[in-house]
């Protein structure tokens, strides 16, 4: 993992000073809240629809145990005792007094969190892989060039006031994404090219939101030591260029569908052509410096199953379901990536105690390498277990509520927080991922993988754009109402979901949802996945079923 | 009034209308579209002369004409449009333009350092700068992550240069 050093930290204490000085003068009158928003925006403090929200970034995902404890603490003294991970693989405390900010960000400073740039129009979190460094299918830990980015993007003077937010992925394994680079403002896979050296594949304009967009390839191959210079041509074309006269016109992608991607890339390569690329080079050395931070732990190989660990996967259902779903082959033999489920059954998908929090540390300092990762899906990994160590694990994860054997399973659902909580959303998200679970929970394993994604407005938080199943809340004369799409993917797949028909009331989405799945279920092929058996007959099924016994117009059923 | 050279100071350019007279010897600074359609004329005149860009308009666009120029003002119509930002980077790291460039506009206490670090040497600002002393918002952060036009260390080469 990264460990900050002495300017690391002394850039942290510095901005936690500063921003201590900000709600100071806001709390006395000297900022308006207009000229304070920015500010606090650039800490990831958001005004929701009942308090506070602090939104804390896990930069790519990546958490040490203290570090884990530390969100503990913070839920417990400044909230209600639980957070909530995101999709953007940061964790959000949704009761949060301003005048105990500062002293917040001062507890997260002393074991390197922070919460800048969670927020505001500039670069976001930067995503990863979850299974980096543990995936046998990589070419390279994208952890380093992650940092790298971190640091980069942080306070950048040039890119604080972007037209929008901008958020960067990276992932090393090109044949099975797990980190959604091609939803991405920016998206680089680590790839080898064919002198066999290692570099990137830039992709730009992706992105969900209102108008969702699959990114395209912008640079087939990136040398790494231009990693840098290139993002800031990147940026100097969108800064300069990026619509700022419309909210929902300012992202990337509708810069990129402007242009074309063929002017796109001619003016970013002119931008870089120009610029004196060799002041942010990355020298070999330098590379090396942040690959160190990450070596790999010293993990023995060991056989995947001996006579003992079969006898217990046989002898019990339960575990064996769980070693199925919710582990993944690691690079190592004899060890396994393992993901404890944030989605109880009927629960609220991202949803994670103190008391959790704290046994997930202690987990990952037991059985993990102390390594702890969270997923896009709201999930969390333990990268690093022993397969002879799974059973104990197990025990301890089952009666603290985190050991559901739903990952990849129709109840390992993505939602945002919804109007619930946020004061953009139009429709209430948790409770229809909660109802869903609780009525699929029993037939998930025959349904297999399928993916169930819900967002409370078109700002598409909860992903539901790439969902499989989509389902989007909209507002229809004060009622909830609910759109469904079919087919999208967030993976290597990458695809966008299409609408099915006229959206469906609250009370009307489990019944469609199992009309849906019935048909997939009826009509599937051995082996195919929902979304194989979606592309294979198209939308008419679907379609006939869902529409056949309800009247066609939507106010009929909004009664 | 001016935040300049760490202190506060008076204005001593007019800016200039398009339709207003060009008086003998005066510091004036002219928008870019007087400065198209004059520009041999202004170029004649025995006095210093200054730039006021739009947000919109490349200063690549301008080439060498940047080094007759005294004063180049970028506009920050609203503190979130951070187009100015890079318009400054041009200036400085591109075209190696070395007259006073000055931020104009939305400009707040909480913009400056960034603004600083692109190239930004003078600051418009209202009268509440002093008494909140703005000056103080240049030193809050003294580790930077990234090469700017104040050339000022960043934390990747001194790493290398201490390691």
């Amino acid at each position: 993992m990264y460990r900050y050093d002495a300017y690391d930290q002394r850039f942290l204490e510095e901005r936690v000073a500063q921003y201590r000085d900000q709600v100071r003068r806001r709390l006395a009158g000297q900022l308006s809240e207009e000229e304070f928003k920015p500010l606090r925006l650039m800490n990831g403090l958001y005004l929701q629809l009942h308090a506070y929200m602090l939104r804390v970034a896990i930069p790519y995902g990546t958490l040490a145990p203290e570090q884990m404890r530390m969100l503990a603490h913070v839920a417990r003294r400044y909230d209600r005792g639980w957070g909530h991970f995101t999709t953007r693989t940061n964790c959000q405390f949704n009761w949060i007094k301003l005048e105990e900010t500062p002293d917040i960000l001062a507890d997260l400073a002393t074991v390197q969190l922070h919460a800048i740039q969670t927020s505001g129009n500039s670069f976001r979190n930067t995503t990863a892989d979850p299974w980096a460094g543990a995936a046998a299918d990589e070419i390279e830990d994208p952890r380093p060039y992650c940092e790298i980015i971190r640091q980069w993007s942080t306070l950048h003077p040039e890119f604080s006031f972007l037209p929008r937010k901008f958020k960067i992925a990276v992932s090393a394994a090109k044949a099975a994404d797990r980190a959604a680079v091609k939803v991405h403002d920016i998206g680089l896979y680590i790839v080898r090219n064919e002198a066999g050296e290692v570099g990137f594949e830039v992709l730009v304009g992706g992105g969900l939101g209102r108008t969702p967009v699959i990114g395209a390839t912008l640079r087939d191959f990136l040398p790494k030591r231009h990693l840098l210079s290139y993002l800031e041509a990147i940026l100097r074309v969108y800064n300069q260029h990026g619509r700022r006269d419309n909210l929902y016109k300012s992202r990337i992608k509708i810069l990129v569908q402007h242009l074309g991607i063929a002017r796109m890339r001619e003016a970013v390569e002119a931008e870089w052509a120009a610029m004196d690329n060799a002041a942010l080079a990355l020298s070999d050395e330098t590379i090396a410096d942040f690959a160190r931070h990450f070596a790999p732990p010293d993990l023995p190989p060991a056989a995947e199953a001996d006579a003992a660990f079969e006898a217990v996967l046989a002898g019990n259902k339960q575990f064996a379901r769980w070693v199925e779903h919710n582990t993944a082959r690691h690079k190592v033999p004899g060890h396994a990536i393992v993901t404890l489920s944030l989605k109880p059954y009927g629960r609220p998908p991202g949803d994670c105690t103190a008391e959790q929090m704290d046994l997930v540390a202690d987990l990952a300092d037991e059985y993990s390498q102390g390594e702890i990762r969270l997923t896009h899906e709201q999930n969390i990994v333990l990268p690093h277990v022993r397969r002879s160590d799974l059973w104990a694990l197990w025990h301890r994860l089952e009666p603290a509520g985190l050991g559901t054997s739903n990952i990849g399973l129709v109840t390992d659902i993505i939602a945002c927080p919804g109007l619930d909580y946020c004061s953009l959303a139009t429709a209430r998200s948790i409770p229809i991922a909660e109802r869903l679970s609780r009525h699929l929970a029993a037939r998930e394993d025959e349904i297999g993988e399928l993916k169930i994604k819900i967002s409370g407005c078109i700002n598409a938080c909860g992903h539901h754009h790439v969902g499989h199943i989509g389902i989007l809340g909209v507002d229809k004369n004060g009622e909830e109402f609910y759109q469904i799409t079919l087919g999208g993917s967030a993976d290597q797949d990458a695809a966008l979901g299409a609408i099915i028909g006229p959206a469906v009331s609250s009370a009307e989405v489990t019944n469609a949802i199992d009309q849906l799945i019935e048909v997939y279920l009826s009509q599937r092929a051995a082996g195919e996945r929902f979304n194989d058996t979606y592309r294979r007959i198209g939308a008419a099924p679907f379609k006939a079923a869902l529409y056949a016994a309800r009247p066609a117009r939507e106010p009929a059923y909004a009664a | 009034m001016l935040l300049e050279a760490g202190e506060f100071r008076a204005d001593r350019w007019r800016h200039l209308g398009d339709d207003e007279a060009l008086a003998d010897g005066e510091t004036v600074t002219v928008s870019h579209a007087r400065w198209l359609r004059e520009r041999a004329a202004l170029i004649g005149r025995n006095a210093a002369l200054g730039l006021r860009l739009p947000n919109d308009v490349s200063p690549v666009t301008l080439g060498e004409d940047i080094h007759r120029f005294a004063l180049i003002v970028l506009n920050f119509p609203r503190f979130t449009d951070g187009r100015a930002y890079s318009q400054a980077r041009l200036l400085r790291g591109r075209l190696g333009y070395r007259g006073s460039l000055r931020a104009a506009g939305n400009v707040l206490r909480d913009q400056l350092l960034f603004m600083r670090r692109c190239g930004f040497d003078a600051f418009e600002v209202g009268e509440r700068a002093v008494a909140e002393n703005w000056l103080a918002a240049f030193d809050e952060v003294d580790v930077f992550f990234q090469p700017a036009e104040d050339q000022l260390p960043w934390v990747l080469r001194q790493r290398r240069a201490v390691a």
